[in-house]
């Protein structure tokens, strides 16, 4: 039986790196959802702004474990077998593309309609008008819930330790199993934990005080 | 020639009638001032001629565009009419020569040097020319409105619209931006201009229409239309504002 020393701290701060590019990668392609699908929400189409309405809703409305496990376990009982790491993405993009999208609907329809009508005046096509009026605007109000958002990324990408993704989470749970030292295992995974989401909230709470005193 | 051609205009918002058969001409180089009590539809009147409401019957021709809600041909009628709103609207983002530099830009695909040029030739007019690096938030009220007229001047229009430009501002602010729509007025822009200045309807404009519940009550040329005023609701009005 192994004792919880350095190798094993040093085993867990390899998977946090696991965390970091999952949560990392999960922001990206979420992100990049997440534009469009806060744009179909703000959009004059009423057929789109129902179906992202919906997809927000539906990833919203059900545990990201219950999308996990539909994407890891469910395609594979229909013939997909899909490498965990890559279940795992999938399962993070969308929902963090649904919230994401929220997040930045919210905030893109924070700038006043003045400012629409003032570039509507000014003979701005729809496109010029999101491009350089509403969304430069709209990305500065967004700065600190989406980083406020990552913060959740990084915590929720835990989940993906139970499909078999080797982050911090499940290197924690092999450890544990080897030690049989769970408070020194879970205290040391919680202040990995803490000591990467701490700055980003402290972050995303200063840009937030700086923004308010903006206005 | 009339730049501005209005015939019997209505407009309702739901059951709520607001302008009721509106006709009017507007000749170019002329001011016209719309007087009249709040909701009496004088703002809403003024938004449908760029377009910004839409009516439900009558036609309107400004500066030679027939109005058409199609996207891209209200585009090519925005391009020859600015407009000015009571709070100002500058790009909060970006510096006075980036808001009055963007639409020439975007719009006119005029070079960035050009655009340069002409952001200091529209803030020489306002008398602004040393903010021209300056965020609007770092301008008083007064200044703003200055920026937001040499905004819409850069677009090079045929006819200004303003919209209670100075209903915002200081007492002490309001005289600026009224010189500045004087100015302008002399050297020959037509424009429609709602407010609640007497003094600048009286001095400054060459027509003056007043509307009372969304209806044409009284119009005229400012010496005859303030001097004798026919209808009660006129009068009352006159009473009220002094």
């Amino acid at each position: 039986m192994r004792s919880f020393g350095l190798n094993e701290i040093w085993y867990m701060l390899q998977a946090t790196q696991w965390t970091l590019y999952l949560s990392i990668l999960t922001f990206v392609l979420g992100g990049s959802v997440g534009f469009f699908i806060a744009l179909a929400r703000c959009s004059r189409s009423r057929l789109l702004r129902a179906i992202s309405g919906l997809y927000i809703q539906i990833f919203q409305s059900t545990p990201l474990l219950m999308q996990l496990f539909l994407i890891f376990f469910g395609l594979s009982l229909i013939g997909f077998r899909l490498p965990v790491l890559v279940a795992g993405s999938i399962a993070l993009t969308f929902w963090a593309s649904a919230f994401l999208g929220e997040i930045w609907r919210g905030c893109i329809e924070a700038v006043p309609e003045q400012q629409t009508e003032a570039a509507d005046s000014l003979a701005l096509t729809p496109w010029q008008q999101l491009r350089y009026v509403i969304l430069p605007q709209a990305s500065k109000i967004a700065l600190p819930p989406t980083i406020g958002f990552f913060v959740q990324i990084i915590k929720n990408t835990s989940l993906t330790s139970i499909i078999g993704v080797t982050e911090l989470m499940r290197a924690s749970t092999n450890m544990n199993n080897a030690t049989f030292e769970p408070m020194k295992v879970l205290a040391v995974a919680s202040l990995i934990y803490f000591a990467t989401c701490y700055p980003l909230s402290l972050i995303s709470r200063k840009l937030e005080n700086k923004l308010n005193v903006d206005h | 020639m009339s730049i501005i051609k209005i015939n019997n205009l209505s407009k309702s918002f739901g059951n709520l009638e607001v302008l009721y058969n509106i006709s009017f001409e507007l000749e170019a180089g002329e001011s016209l001032v719309l007087l009249g009590r709040s909701g009496s539809g004088k703002s809403t009147l003024l938004r449908c001629l760029n377009g910004l409401e839409r009516v439900n019957t009558g036609d309107i021709t400004v500066a030679g565009h027939k109005m058409d809600y199609e996207s891209s041909k209200l585009r090519l009628l925005r391009n020859d009419v600015g407009i000015v709103f009571q709070q100002y609207n500058l790009f909060p983002h970006l510096t006075v020569a980036a808001n009055i530099a963007l639409a020439p830009r975007l719009v006119r695909k005029v070079s960035k040097s050009d655009a340069l040029t002409l952001a200091k030739e529209v803030l020489g007019q306002v008398g602004l020319l040393e903010k021209i690096d300056a965020y609007p938030s770092q301008l008083s009220g007064g200044q703003q409105q200055r920026v937001a007229i040499a905004r819409s001047l850069a677009m090079k229009p045929k006819v200004m619209l303003f919209d209670e430009v100075t209903s915002a501002l200081d007492p002490e602010l309001t005289g600026e931006v009224l010189d500045v729509m004087e100015k302008l007025a002399k050297s020959g822009m037509a424009m429609v201009v709602v407010t609640h200045e007497m003094a600048f309807a009286k001095k400054v404009s060459d027509r003056v229409i007043f509307l009372h519940n969304g209806r044409i009550t009284e119009t005229g040329n400012p010496d005859e239309i303030f001097s004798s005023p026919k209808t009660p609701e006129f009068k009352t009005f006159l009473g009220a504002v002094g």
